[in-house]
């Protein structure tokens, strides 16, 4: 238990280890160690960014979805509504039709009965000129009469 | 190896706490020291060929595994020896971070040396104290004290590292004039009491590496006597002692690794700090 040069000696090789340890044992292991925290520290980070990413992105899709339920709910409404009128528009216009081919199919028959007064009343006026002569035996200057006759004719 | 005789124990122990002396025998000349007496003849200039051996080492040891762990480091999934070093460095890195307050890429790998360096020596303790001398003495050689940091040389050798450290920081960040001025003007602020501040201050400086230095030779020395010791009981009560001491040293050779390792730290912060 002398104190000896085994002091300096131990000094020495102290010395000669710290340097070695600051030179080539420290350096590579702290790096490993703060570069790996720091991949972790990025990691969790990239993780919950990407969390919450996928919230925004479920949000927009449950958006885009109720979005589009309602379009479509729009569109069957509207397309509702148009049959709906297209049926109505129909069933006026049939109805329309109908009026339209009774007017006509009404006037015609008017115009038949017309025509058939008319007919009649020709057909009548001469027989009444016919029966006229039988009676009158006498030749009726139809010329002069003619005028008298449509008169009686028109009336009838 | 049993108890014998009184003189018997006497030399065991003697034998056992004699470190194989290599020096400058006034008588012999260089030479190895072949007792107590012829050693403690050749005075300083001596050297102690076990502590120096045994400290270079684990000293070696030490470099080697943590460089081989320092090659292989990726910043990926660490494997066994990786995690284990890394353990021990974020340890050292947290208590340096904790007690030094500058900035100076010296400390913490100081730190590191000191505290795996000190451990691998005092974990040399738990080899029974037989098994090495032994060995030694059928190859030959009389003395072999395994354990370098129970030789003071060892502890203060590494105290007078972290000492002239010390010096050389406080020099470095205040100046000679205010290290000065720090010794002399420390704790009274008047010219009157220069002397006695002097006196009080460099008391003060040169008990820190006398105390890291004897604090941890203390310990380990104490413990080493004790082994012994038991050693001497008969070898079928041994380990009712034996076992309980040995466990109880994995907690000192740790503590005073970390107290040694700590205190430098903190003495360290001292210098770099103005007052």
């Amino acid at each position: 238990m002398n104190i000896n040069m085994t002091l300096i000696g131990q000094t020495i090789a102290f010395a000669i280890f710290v340097w070695f340890c600051i030179k080539y044992v420290w350096p590579p292991i702290s790096n490993a160690l703060h570069e790996r925290q720091k991949k972790i520290a990025d990691g969790l980070d990239a993780a919950s960014r990407a969390s919450r990413d996928l919230e925004l992105a479920q949000e927009q899709a449950a958006e885009t979805l109720r979005e589009s339920k309602q379009q479509a709910t729009e569109i069957l409404e509207q397309a509702n509504k148009r049959a709906s009128q297209m049926i109505e528009e129909a069933r006026e216009q049939a109805r329309a039709e109908g009026e339209r081919l009774v007017a006509s199919a009404r006037s015609e028959i008017e115009q038949e009965v017309h025509r058939a007064k008319d007919e009649l009343r020709v057909q009548v006026s001469s027989l009444a000129l016919v029966g006229a002569e039988r009676v009158l035996e006498a030749s009726i200057d139809e010329k002069a009469h003619r005028e008298m006759l449509d008169k009686l004719a028109a009336e009838l | 190896m049993a108890a014998g005789s009184e003189v018997t124990a006497t030399y065991y122990i003697q034998h056992h706490l004699q470190n194989l002396t290599f020096g400058k025998h006034p008588e012999n000349g260089w030479s190895l020291a072949h007792s107590s007496e012829e050693a403690m003849e050749m005075g300083f200039w001596a050297i102690h060929l076990d502590t120096m051996g045994w400290s270079i080492a684990m000293g070696a040891l030490f470099i080697w595994l943590f460089r081989k762990a320092g090659k292989l480091a990726t910043t990926g999934v660490p494997g066994t020896l990786q995690n284990i070093i890394e353990m021990v460095v974020e340890f050292v890195e947290n208590t340096v971070r904790g007690a030094f307050h500058g900035k100076n890429p010296v400390i913490a790998p100081l730190a590191l040396t000191l505290f795996v360096w000190i451990f691998l020596m005092n974990l040399l303790k738990l080899i029974p104290v037989d098994y090495v001398p032994e060995l030694f003495a059928r190859l030959g050689v009389g003395y072999m004290k395994m354990v370098p940091t129970t030789d003071p040389n060892a502890t203060l050798g590494m105290a007078l590292g972290v000492f002239l450290l010390i010096i050389y920081y406080s020099l470095k960040v205040k100046g000679v004039g205010g290290f000065a001025k720090e010794l002399s003007l420390t704790p009274f602020n008047h010219w009157l009491l220069i002397p006695f501040n002097l006196l009080l201050e460099i008391i003060g400086l040169l008990v820190k590496p006398l105390g890291l230095g004897l604090r941890l030779f203390g310990n380990m020395f104490a413990g080493e006597v004790i082994f012994i010791l038991i050693a001497l009981l008969p070898f079928w009560i041994m380990w009712t002692l034996n076992v309980p001491w040995a466990i109880f040293h994995i907690l000192v050779i740790t503590l005073q690794a970390f107290i040694f390792t700590v205190l430098s730290v903190v003495y360290l912060n001292a210098a770099h700090e103005h007052h």
